[in-house]
């Protein structure tokens, strides 16, 4: 069974296009309602007085904290035809800790759009990477997503 | 907190100590608060129903959270993680244990750093991985 392709010019011509940049203060009582709403203890993301013993001398915010971010909005964004989405997974590079002040640009791409043959028919495959770079320039973090959607 | 691990301690194919954790439909709502992430799929039952699940399931992003803590809970306070991958093939459910585990798949020097490389997944109390992944973190040495 041949299946149309869902991919369009438009689509194709998103992929590579950079957001608009969002700036996200970081606050300490966001880093410790994360940290607490994903069951962490750790005293570096939660307890200033301790955390200033440790390596980092302050506080710290989570690996997946970036999570709670905003990215700045799309220029060219796509949307899936197919109503059921589910994600796929993220894969991430850390460069440098965040800490309480820190000021995080967020931006994001299409790094990729492809369809494959699923369990639940044809697959549509978009991938996204979001640059988090901090108030000196520094990129601190890579995350790259895979939003799977398909017609249930 | 748990003793420092150091870059002499690791054997590749040693486990990583296990992390359990015993996810909630509050701690569902908690972190859709804290994410921002509010698809009804995470704390909507009749939702998640009408979309032809058994149950409200976790946030993908949840367990990435517990499988960045495994991680880091293990190279400790010295320990730096430099990458985390996940992929969620399988779903969890509220109100059943997971279990965070890893295995060292690679330990070797690069550019003035210890290196481990780990195999890590979570898994349900039955034993079924839901969330393969891979993680690279740098560990300090003794002197």
């Amino acid at each position: 069974m041949t299946q149309e392709s869902v991919i369009t010019d438009e689509m194709r011509a998103a992929v590579g296009v950079e957001s608009e940049v969002y700036v996200n203060d970081v606050e300490k009582g966001a880093i410790i309602k994360f940290a607490q709403a994903i069951g962490d203890d750790n005293p570096i993301y939660n307890d200033e007085e301790a955390a200033r013993q440790s390596r980092y001398g302050g506080m710290v915010a989570p690996p997946t904290f970036f999570r709670s971010l905003r990215s700045g909005e799309m220029k060219v964004d796509v949307s899936s035809p197919y109503p059921a989405n589910l994600d796929g997974g993220s894969e991430w590079e850390y460069y440098e800790p965040v800490r309480p002040g820190d000021r995080i640009a967020v931006s994001t791409m299409i790094s990729n759009i492809f369809e494959r043959p699923g369990r639940l028919g044809n697959m549509l495959f978009i991938q996204r990477e979001t640059k988090y770079v901090n108030q000196f320039g520094t990129t601190v973090a890579i995350q790259r997503t895979t939003g799977i959607s398909y017609q249930p | 907190m748990a003793e420092q691990v150091y870059f002499e301690d690791v054997q590749e194919g040693m486990d990583i100590p296990t992390l359990r954790k015993d996810p909630t439909t509050q701690q569902l709502v908690k972190y859709a608060g804290a994410s921002g992430d509010y698809y009804q799929i995470h704390y909507d039952l009749n939702y998640a129903k009408n979309n032809n699940l058994p149950d409200v399931i976790l946030h993908g992003a949840l367990k990435n959270a517990f499988l960045g803590q495994v991680m880091t809970d293990w190279i400790g306070d010295w320990g730096t993680l430099k990458k985390l991958s996940v992929q969620y093939r399988g779903m969890d459910v509220p109100g059943t244990p997971v279990f965070a585990k890893g295995v060292v798949k690679k330990k070797y020097q690069e550019e003035d750093e210890n290196i481990v490389e780990c195999e890590i997944w979570l898994e349900t109390h039955e034993g079924q991985r839901t969330t393969p992944g891979y993680a690279v973190a740098a560990l300090p040495e003794r002197e």
